[in-house]
Formats: structure tokens, sequence, C-alpha cells
């Protein structure tokens, strides 16, 4: 193996292309909480490349294992990456073939190590993971950066749901939701981000947990009112404008 | 071509402040309970504080996972020393494995600022503080953390003992009281909350003294 000059550093182009830089196909917010059975996750089907919206019909939200559900955003690669990672994981656990089962809390902090080992080594994997599940009763519902930052609560959201979302839910959640509550809670979270974060797309599913297990949506649209009256005359306050 | 830059960074600052006090038979340590990045708040109820063993416990501050990878390597170690010695790990000698662990990434450094506190060998109170890279001292008291510009300069006033260089010398440990201590220890948090973004929420205080582990919670301002 020939020895890389010393002026090639980290960052040298022979090592650059080893490593991730920045993301191509991306997914944008996913937006998660927590309600009387279980949990409740959506996530839009959009895969971005750039600025064009490239895939319409990318599940960004798959269940892992008996007990959890994960859903992702940034690098849509990456995603599926882990989902591989994820399988073997769940494989071996099956393979024990003890009666027990991986569950949320150790699931999150597998995922928790994996992002955080990647990072370690200038090489992350660039998505924001929401990891949701129930096992014995118990909800969970937690979230991993891409740099291993990673925290639990009761409401979750990734990237511009941070912003836009979770003030929404702060203000409106409360413990013990029902699951009409919930998805109307979500929906509307959703709606505001279809309104205002550019790489959103109007076609979304809505994942359910509980202790039965996981039942992902058919994809569907939310209704939306662009009908202000502002929005037809808009140079009604200086005409001859454009 | 010019050579790559790279536009992540692998750290972040994810805010928070931590305190500790020492008594003549009692330990106070207190962190605020926020989680936050840039200008948002990522989540109101996380602890700071993790205990290393039955006489020693840790705030740390900084980038959360760091924080989080060192707690978890920390008491590691400490599971590790009681299968050795068949006894729990004293503060002092957690002190140092800790200065230790830190040095260990000298050239890619745990953003973690940390404030160590527990009862030394004879029982009284100590804490020892850190910067990122493992330089540490034991002192009466200490903080560590976003809020600690606006807390240090406060328990100096409260705290401060006459110059280590007189003679005979003096302890740095505090005469006030478990209660009074934990008082001062709130009332600092309350003023750090109103000048620190980064520090609110709610008050996480542990106290450590010859019946065990004691912890209580105060609230903070949200905003």
């Amino acid at each position: 193996m020939d020895q890389k000059p010393f002026s090639q550093g980290l960052l040298s182009s022979e090592a650059d292309s080893q490593r991730t830089l920045y993301p191509y196909v991306t997914g944008t917010s996913v937006v998660a909480l927590k309600y009387k059975d279980g949990i409740l996750m959506a996530a839009d089907m959009g895969g971005s490349y750039g600025s064009t919206l490239r895939y319409k019909s990318v599940e960004r939200m798959k269940s892992i294992g008996k007990h959890s559900l994960l859903g992702a955003s940034g690098e849509l690669s990456d995603f599926q990456e882990i989902l591989r990672y994820l399988d073997e994981l769940i494989l071996y656990d099956n393979m024990w073939d003890d009666g027990n089962s991986l569950g949320p809390k150790e699931v999150h902090s597998y995922l928790t190590r994996v992002m955080y080992n990647r990072r370690n080594k200038f090489n992350p994997l660039w998505s924001s993971l929401v990891l949701g599940g129930v096992k014995n009763g118990e909800k969970y519902l937690g979230m991993v950066s891409m740099i291993g930052v990673h925290f639990e609560d009761n409401h979750v959201a990734t990237g511009f749901g941070n912003h836009l979302a979770r003030p929404i839910l702060r203000e409106e959640w409360h413990e013990n939701l029902s699951f009409e509550d919930g998805v109307k809670l979500l929906e509307k979270c959703m709606r505001v981000l279809l309104y205002r974060d550019r790489s959103a797309v109007n076609k979304l599913q809505i994942a359910k947990i509980t202790e039965e297990g996981v039942t992902v949506s058919q994809p569907y649209s939310l209704k939306t009112f662009w009908g202000f009256s502002a929005f037809s005359n808009p140079t009604v306050g200086a005409e001859g404008s454009w | 071509m010019t050579k790559q830059q790279a536009n992540w960074s692998p750290y972040d600052n994810n805010g928070g402040s931590c305190v500790a006090i020492a008594g003549a038979d009692y330990c106070v340590i207190a962190a605020d309970t926020r989680m936050s990045t840039g200008y948002n708040i990522l989540t109101r109820d996380y602890s700071k504080i993790t205990k290393l063993a039955d006489k020693c416990v840790m705030a740390s501050s900084g980038f959360q996972a760091d924080v989080k990878a060192l707690q978890k390597l920390l008491a590691a170690r400490h599971l590790i020393y009681q299968h050795q010695h068949n006894k729990q790990m004293g503060c002092p000698a957690m002190a140092q494995l800790l200065s230790n662990t830190l040095y260990y990434k000298r050239f890619f450094p745990y953003y973690s600022f940390n404030v160590l506190g527990g009862l030394d060998n004879e029982g009284k109170g100590c804490v020892y503080t850190y910067d990122a890279v493992g330089s540490y001292e034991r002192v009466g008291y200490s903080s560590q953390g976003s809020g600690s510009t606006l807390i240090m300069p406060f328990l100096d006033n409260q705290l401060k003992s006459p110059s280590p260089l007189l003679l005979p010398v003096q302890d740095a440990i505090t005469p006030l009281s478990e209660s009074e201590a934990v008082d001062l220890v709130k009332t600092v948090f309350a003023s750090a909350t109103e000048r620190d973004i980064y520090t609110g929420d709610k008050l996480e205080i542990v106290v450590l003294n010859a019946e065990g582990i004691q912890r209580e919670f105060m609230d903070l301002r949200k905003d």
C-alpha cells in the first residue's frame, strides 16, 4: 500500500472520494409524536436532487423488527445503508431464537453509536433519524442527528420540522392524545411545512406504531387553501408595479 | 482544482450550565435540563448529570454526543475497576481517570466541559473542574458551560475563601450549610437563566452526603 505524501492530510483529494462531502438526494422533515396507544410519525414522499424534485414516491419510514419504526431525512442513500445495518442487527437478534427482541430503546442506542462512530471517522451518514416504538406498554420516541446528538422526547422533528412543527407541538401536544387528535395535529404540522418548506411535497404517509405492530398508511395529500384575496389581486396596493 | 473544504462540523454546542459546590460533609452538583442547537431548543428535559460511583457525580455540558460517549466510557471503566478491586472508585481516583481520558483525545477532543463532585476518602466534599482536554484542579466550587461566565463571578463573590497563598492554609471548602448551598445554587441558576439563552427550562440538583444521594428539581424560565 503506497504511503500518502506528508502534505496530503485528512482532507486530500484522494481521501475525499472515499467519504461523504455533501448530500445528493435528500428527504425533508420527519415529524413524530407520542399518543395514547403509541407513536405517530409523518413524512412526505419526496426525494430532492438539489432543487429538482427527482423522486416522488420515496418511503422515508420503515418498520424495524417487531417494535420500532424508523423515519429519516437527509441523504436517502445513507438511509438505505442504515436499513441494511439494521436488517443485519435484527437478523442476528432473531437468530438467537430466545423469545427476546430488540426494542426501540435498544435500536435507538445502536443507531446513536453508528452515527457517532461515523462522525468520529470524519465520514458521516448524512441523515437525521427519528426512532419510535412501543414495547411492553412503554412508548419510546427518540432522535439521532448526523453527528450523534441524540435525545428522547414526547414529540420530535427533523430539519425544517424543528423550526415549524415543534412550536405547534409544544403548544398543542398533551398526554393521551387520541388517534384522531394525533393525526389531526400531525397533519397541521405537515400542512405548515408544505406551505413554507420549499422541498416539501404534497404526498405524505402517516405511520402508526402500537403494541400490536406497525401500520404505514397509503400515500395521500393534504388539502391546501390558496384563495386569499391578497393573492387574487397582488398589486392592489401599488398599481403599475409588477 | 482547489482543495475541498469540509462543509460540516464534527462539533456542535448543545449548551447548558453546570455547577458544583463542596461543603464540609456534603457536595451539591447542579445543571439545567435544556438541550439546544443553534437558536433551537431540542428538548427541555435532558439530564446532564450522571452518577459515576457511589461517592462521585459528574455534570457535563458542551457537545452532547461527546458528553454521552465520555460518560459511557467512564461508567464502563468504573465497572472494570469494581470487578478488579471489589470496591467502588473514590472521587479523587475518578478525577484522575477523567483527566487521562480527556487527554487521550488531545488531538480530536471531547467537546465536554465537566465538573466532578463527590466526597473524598475522609467524607469531605470535593469538586474537581476540567477543561476540554483534561486539565484539572480540585476546588471548593466551580461552574462550567454556557452560563459559567455569568455564574462563576457570583460564586466567587459569595464563596471565595481568602487567597491560598496565605498562611496558615485555609480550606477551599465552603462553611455554608447544605440547605444554604442548595439555595445559592437555585439563585445562581435563576440569574443565569435570565441572561443566557442556552440555560433554562428546569434545574436538576443532586446532593451527595453521608446518607447517600438526593435529587431535586426546580422550574426555570422557559424563554
